[in-house]
């Protein structure tokens, strides 16, 4: 059975104009002790969905889906005494900005004694004892004289680590964690990717790692599902993704690291922006900026379809050598 | 090549504490930073936060003086300059910085934003200001419409590409971009990349430009300066250090970039904690606390910078290393 199983999952959030779609039809299906990398732009929905699976969609966003389970339990019928169990104990999730989501009026100690307190109970000795652990596992130094210090006495990768020690502080299967790196140094991201990593390997917990850092997913992930305007655009492998992308999105946003072009010259772009909420196009979302664009696309919105080796949302997936497939039949079609 | 602009040994401390609850001390943020910049070349400057980056910026565009040091702009000493001379420096050098939403006046119109170096600066009539604005726009890709349209009506790229218009207004020499791209998604950093290399041809800029995304930089930069607690670890040309980098935190850096290809993840040799406080740098090397080279002499006497291979390196174990 997979730990977590999305079928179907919207976001909408009423506006003036209507119901704005931030999250749309998102399918997406997590085996236990798996990497996941979510990625995509800024508006992309990545952080709403992980919010969504969470129960934690700030009022009045709406969320609707045909499945949303967590193992066995049923995500969207919970009462709130029963999510408020399991969130934070089976599901715990890291924020982006651990400045901003520790409470600096508290100690580091007390704030995570205070979820062992929630979930596990026991005595104080023996929940001061665990954090003490949960600090050293999280490689922070001098942990016992650590509890003691508030956020403010810490630095931010710090900080980013006591975020984490929260978060696995009850063992938990699955570990959301929300750009935990981008507020952070290239050092001292490698070094929390690096502990992520790690604890996810000898805990056995499924990690999904939310970023806009295609760098970030290359050096962690073994799936990759690729974000655009609210919709899964493409589900791949990484190597495969990185290597023969399907989705003419992520071919482009590939093409646009500088990593990717040697040598100091034009980098290739994606002309425009990312659609917001009152600017939607009909078709495919993406259809103003590709480059492989036609009538077909501009029309209609293409389904989620099984491509070789994943799926992606295009009526004329990218083959191996990145021209678009089954384009000539359409033309014919028309004709 | 004449170099438009020089910098010598340039330092800035800051006197801190000395109340209540600190005793008094010396906060050296930037020490002994000595560089030259040709025009149309780009000088990128890396490092951590709190290895003085930004405190060089604001000492080349004059926000403050060096405590001491040489700073020269087309050859003119810009330390202490008469006022006159340091009026037409400013116009001479000119900024862009990290966060769009926070550099560009939300009151403003677009158009008077753009039109206020030159009301400053210049004495040019209304008409011919707003001549000057409208090209600027066309330069940067801008449409004529949103001249009139206020920063909020845009998007963090499209803000990014007015302040840099608004820096470009006087003509300036050089550019200092304090991390201009950092906040924008990959997609809009390409196109704004792009653009900042196509001005730099057309008005022969020289670029300080300012980053820790080492992907960027190598792709912009032509010589690299890398700082480390206010001092210069490794400097020189760019293809030299990304190469072959001798100075053990330039491979640590290097090391903590993710690659961009599954295929060559590995174990990577990771810079052990955190950066020491300014205001209490080890002594000897200020690195040798996080250096997995380190020996005797690093925690004793401090590394010199000394040419090596083809650029300047302060390690006492560079040849070991290489």
């Amino acid at each position: 059975m997979p730990l977590l199983e999305i079928r179907n999952l919207s976001v909408t959030f009423p506006t003036g104009r209507g119901r704005f779609r931030a999250v749309d039809a998102v399918d997406m299906t997590i085996e236990p002790g798996e990497l996941v990398g979510i990625v995509g732009e800024s508006g992309s929905g990545k952080s709403l969905t992980m919010l969504a699976v969470m129960g934690l969609v700030p009022f009045p966003g709406e969320v609707t889906a045909d499945v949303l389970r967590f193992s066995d339990i049923d995500l969207l019928g919970l009462s709130g005494r029963q999510r408020r169990r399991l969130i934070g104990k089976d599901i715990g999730m890291i924020f982006q900005e651990p400045m901003t989501s520790l409470n600096p009026c508290f100690t580091v100690g007390f704030q995570i004694t205070e979820a062992l307190k929630v979930h596990e109970g026991g005595t104080r000795a023996w929940r001061r004892q665990r954090a003490t652990e949960l600090l050293d596992q999280v490689g922070i130094p001098a942990p016992e004289t650590r509890l003691n210090a508030f956020p403010h006495q810490l630095s931010g990768g710090m900080n980013q680590r006591v975020m984490i020690a929260m978060a696995i502080a009850c063992n938990p299967r699955l570990l959301l964690a929300d750009e935990p790196s981008t507020a952070l140094d290239v050092t001292i991201q490698a070094q929390i990717l690096d502990l992520l990593v790690r604890l996810q390997e000898d805990k056995g917990m499924a990690l999904v790692l939310v970023t806009h850092d295609m760098g970030v997913v290359a050096e962690t992930a073994r799936n990759v599902a690729v974000m655009y305007a609210g919709q899964m655009v493409e589900q791949r492998d990484v190597e495969g993704l990185f290597e023969t992308p399907s989705h003419p999105y992520t071919a482009a946003l590939l093409d646009a690291l500088p990593e990717r072009s040697p040598g100091r010259n034009r980098l290739p772009t994606i002309p425009g922006v990312v659609p917001g909420a009152f600017d939607r196009p009909s078709g495919c979302l993406f259809n103003p900026r590709c480059r492989f664009a036609d009538e077909h696309c501009r029309s209609d919105p293409p389904d989620v379809a099984d491509i070789g080796s994943g799926r992606a949302r295009c009526h004329y997936p990218l083959d191996a050598d990145g021209t678009p497939t089954g384009m000539h039949l359409a033309e014919a079609d028309q004709a | 090549m004449t170099d438009v602009l020089v910098g010598q040994d340039l330092a800035r401390h800051y006197a801190v504490g000395g109340g209540l609850f600190q005793r008094a001390g010396v906060l050296k943020a930037l020490d002994g930073i000595s560089f030259t910049l040709a025009a149309q070349r780009t000088l990128a400057v890396v490092g951590e936060s709190g290895s003085g980056k930004s405190t060089l910026a604001r000492l080349v565009t004059l926000i403050e003086e060096p405590t001491y040091g040489g700073l020269f702009i087309n050859g003119i000493d810009a330390v202490d300059p008469a006022k006159e001379k340091r009026r037409a420096m400013r116009r001479a050098i000119q900024m862009v910085f990290q966060d769009p939403y926070g550099s560009l006046n939300p009151r403003k119109k677009v158009g008077t934003i753009l039109e206020e170096p030159l009301v400053i600066n210049t004495d040019l009539g209304a008409v011919e200001r707003e001549d000057k604005a409208r090209t600027m726009m066309a330069k940067v890709g801008l449409r004529p419409e949103h001249y009139a349209r206020y920063p909020h009506m845009f998007s963090g790229g499209q803000r990014q590409r007015i302040a840099i218009a608004r820096a470009l207004m006087l003509n300036p020499e050089i550019l200092v971009a304090d991390e201009p791209v950092s906040a924008l998604d990959v997609s809009v950093q390409a196109q704004v990349l792009n653009m900042m290399m196509d001005l730099q041809e057309e008005f022969r800029l020289a670029y300080v430009f300012i980053s820790h995304d080492l992907s960027v930089v190598r792709h912009i930069a032509d010589e690299v300066l890398v700082l480390y607690l206010g001092r210069p670890v490794e400097q020189g040309p760019k293809e030299r250090l990304f190469e072959r980098p001798l100075h053990p935190y330039t491979r640590g850096l290097l090391a903590s970039t993710p690659s961009v290809d599954p295929k060559q993840r590995s174990r990577r040799s990771l810079i052990k904690g955190e950066m020491p406080s300014p205001l209490k740098p080890p002594p000897g090397c200020a690195f040798h606390s996080r250096c997995p080279h380190a020996t005797d002499i690093c925690t004793s006497d401090r590394p010199q910078l000394r040419p090596l291979e083809g650029r300047d390196v302060a390690c006492h174990h560079a040849e070991r290393i290489g």
